[in-house]
Order: C-alpha cells, then sequence, then structure tokens
C-alpha cells in the first residue's frame, strides 16, 4: 500500500514565533500533510498554551526584569521555555491521512508515541505517561495539539538541554500530572542529550516519519517562508499585559 | 466540534484511563449537527447554539472556551470558536448562518459550565438566524441519537 505524502520542513534556528506562524497558516491554508522540525531557537523564550495565563504560570517580575519574550500560542498544553536547545517536531495532517487513526486527542498522541518509541529504540526506557514523554521517571517532551473538522496538528518542544537559570522564570502549574509527585521542575525533566545526540535524534525522528509517510523534504527557503500572515492566533504578549500579571497575586503561587 | 470519539478502553500505553458513557442526554426539541453542536430556536429567527452532551463527555473536562466578539458574523459548518481540553484546542463549528447577537460570558469565565450543563447554562452564542431553511438540513433529537451510536460503533 502507497504511504500518504507527507511534506517535510526542516528548520534551522527559526524564531519560535515564526515557526508557530508558519504552522498556523498550514493548518489553516494548506490541504497538505506537513512535518516540520526545528533545530532550535534563537532567544530564550517562553510559550505559553492558548489558556496560558502568566500571573499564574510565570515569574513575571524576573521576566520582565529580563526581557524574556512571551507567546501565546494558538494549541493547547502547558508553558515551556525554549532556546538554541530545543528541537520542535510538529506534525500537521488531515483527519483520514493515517489509516485507522481517529482524530481524537489521546489517539493522536499515543499515535506520536509509537513514533518516538522507534526513535529511541531501546534507549532511556522511553515511555508517554499523562500525555508528555518519558525517559525513564522524567519528561523530556509534552504535547500540545489542535484539532479542527478536517485536520489536527500535535506538535512538541523537546528538551534537547536546558539552562537551569532558565527554568526559574516558570512557577510550578496549579495543574500538574499525578507522575510528577509534587517535584520541582529541575526533579521533574530530563535532557535528552543523556541519552541520544542531536543529529541522531533528528534523524531518527525524520526515519520514523518516513515509515509512515513518503516524505517529501522542503528547502528553508521555500516561498512559505517568506508570505505576510494576518489574523494569527499565536502572539506575542505586550509588555502592559505581563506588568499587568505581575502586580496581581494568584492565590496560589509557587516557585518551581 | 471535530468528530472523534474516546477510546473506550484504558489506554495502557498512556498509562491513564478513559471515561466512557453509554447513554449521553440528546434533547427532543433541539436541532443537532454531524459536528455535534446543538440549536435551539429562542424565538423568531434567535438561535441558541452549544455542544451537545455527547461532545462534552467524550472531550473531558473543558478549561478554556473562546467566543467571537457580538456582531461577528457565522456560517453553517464553519468554525465560530473553540474550547481547551486536554491539552487540544478543539474547534466548534456554527450549526447555524448569521449575525451574533449575544455571547454567554458566563461559560468564558466558568468553561466547566459547558461539562456540567451543555444544553442549558453552557449555551454559547446566540445568532440572529440568516435562513432558517437551513435547520432542516440538521438531525433532530431521534437521528443525532442513532448517529452517535453508529459513530461510536465504527470505533470499536
Amino acid at each position: 500500500m502507497r504511504l500518504p505524502l507527507m511534506n517535510l520542513f526542516k528548520l534551522n534556528r527559526m524564531p519560535i514565533l515564526r515557526q508557530l506562524h508558519l504552522e498556523e497558516m498550514l493548518m489553516r491554508t494548506s490541504s497538505e500533510n506537513w512535518c516540520i522540525i526545528n533545530d532550535g531557537t534563537i532567544n530564550p523564550t517562553i510559550v505559553m498554551g492558548i489558556s496560558g495565563k502568566p500571573q499564574e504560570l510565570l515569574e513575571t517580575e524576573s521576566v520582565l526584569r529580563d526581557e524574556i519574550p512571551v507567546i501565546r500560542r494558538m494549541s493547547g498544553g502547558g508553558t515551556v521555555i525554549v532556546d538554541q536547545d530545543t528541537i520542535f517536531v510538529t506534525f500537521i495532517c488531515n483527519k483520514d491521512t493515517i489509516p485507522g487513526l481517529k482524530p481524537d486527542p489521546q489517539r493522536i498522541i499515543q499515535w506520536t508515541g509509537h513514533l518516538y518509541e522507534t526513535v529511541f529504540n531501546g534507549i532511556g526506557n522511553f515511555s508517554v505517561c499523562e500525555n508528555d514523554y518519558l525517559l525513564g521517571e522524567r519528561k523530556f517532551g509534552g504535547n500540545a495539539l489542535s484539532i479542527t473538522s478536517k485536520r489536527w496538528l500535535q506538535h512538541t518542544s523537546f528538551l534537547w538541554d536546558y539552562k537551569k537559570s532558565n527554568m526559574s522564570y516558570l512557577k510550578l502549574p496549579q495543574k500538574a500530572p499525578n507522575y510528577r509527585q509534587g517535584r520541582s521542575h529541575l526533579d521533574f525533566i530530563c535532557r535528552m542529550k543523556d541519552y541520544i545526540s542531536r543529529s541522531g535524534f533528528i534523524d531518527e525522528t525524520i526515519r520514523a516519519a518516513g515509515s509512515h509517510f513518503q516524505l517529501t523534504p522542503l528547502h528553508q527557503k521555500d516561498g512559505f517562508l517568506n508570505q505576510q500572515y494576518e489574523h494569527l492566533r499565536s502572539r506575542l504578549l505586550t509588555i502592559d499585559e505581563l506588568e499587568e500579571a505581575a502586580v496581581y497575586t494568584p492565590a496560589v503561587a509557587t516557585r518551581v | 466540534m471535530a468528530s472523534y470519539l474516546w477510546a473506550k478502553r484504558a489506554a495502557s500505553f498512556l498509562r491513564v484511563s478513559v471515561p466512557f458513557r453509554s447513554f449521553a442526554t440528546v434533547l427532543k426539541d433541539l436541532k443537532y449537527a454531524e459536528s455535534h453542536e446543538w440549536v435551539k430556536v429562542d424565538g423568531g429567527d434567535i438561535a441558541v447554539v452549544g455542544i451537545t452532551d455527547h461532545a462534552q463527555d467524550h472531550m473531558g473536562d473543558v478549561v478554556y472556551v473562546e467566543l467571537p466578539k457580538v456582531g461577528t458574523q457565522v456560517k453553517q459548518g464553519k468554525s465560530f470558536g473553540s474550547a481547551e481540553c486536554n491539552k487540544t484546542v478543539i474547534e466548534i463549528n456554527s450549526p447555524i448562518s448569521g449575525n451574533i447577537v449575544q455571547v454567554n460570558e458566563e461559560v468564558r469565565d466558568s468553561p466547566g459550565l459547558v461539562n456540567a450543563s451543555p444544553f442549558e447554562k453552557g449555551w454559547m452564542i446566540k445568532v440572529e438566524m440568516k435562513d432558517a431553511e437551513e435547520l432542516k438540513s440538521l438531525m433532530d433529537a431521534d437521528h443525532y441519537s442513532k448517529f452517535c451510536q453508529e459513530e461510536q460503533d465504527r470505533d470499536h
């Protein structure tokens, strides 16, 4: 049986907001399937899900002091801080693309879990737990999805490496997965680089995707990247919004 | 609302259990879209829109609802808003075309109303209908119940 077609976009250090805008544009206006892999972004940036509230999720005074950009993305899910040591992988598919896969969140996450299981191929005891990707008992990537009547998007920011100091911008979320068991952020996450090389992860992810799809690689300088996008939901929060959050004191606020 | 159903048995690979209900409430006087939204004519040309009990049950806890502004034009079958549940933003489609005349601010502030009271307090928008004939293309309660059952059977 012929594999479904998928365009493969390999990017290098594309700013994360630009990547999110590209994804949103492809989700909305394309009828093709896409795999986007961005090998890092330029500057440390905080990315919240669509319902993220900075006063609950961020140490806003530190964020403002250090001028860390904060983005609210169009998909669901939690808050991450990303930088040049983050590897981004996104799948955008028509709802009937993968035979037998119904476009509901858990089945999509399960499908990606099987894909990444082959990437790690027994290394590091990979598993999916409460919608997160784990090596052993520690998280190295999460899930954020968007589903429309015709298409779905699933994206992950993988912690190939991270700086401890960056994690101090994030608060412990009020709602955490059960398996976290109250651990601080640094005891809860792990570095992918302790298990696999950077190029190894990217190459194996492409190889795993290639077992499900007929991949057509696109060059980074393809015309899509030069388009101007309008009415996009992923956006940078303003200084005013962050300052307003900084003076707001929620009922529960715990540093990670 | 994208058409999907939760897996019936626990997804052991995910180490989570997936809740399942055999029967969801379907109200007799409403009309239903295949994307699991309901519409009720509320006097004259005004239609009230929300998502069904079946939909909210399969979504899980709704933590955020995004609704448009009053005055926005909506089109039958096209998205007018979205809801977040389980790390996923799911598009909500309008079963009717027209002009939005009221938005449920309570649902914006308390998105859990969509789960707790999908047909009453969890309503989302009120639309001044452009063409009431569009209602004829929607399912009645019996047809919708059968549709949900067939969808469920296909998935198992």
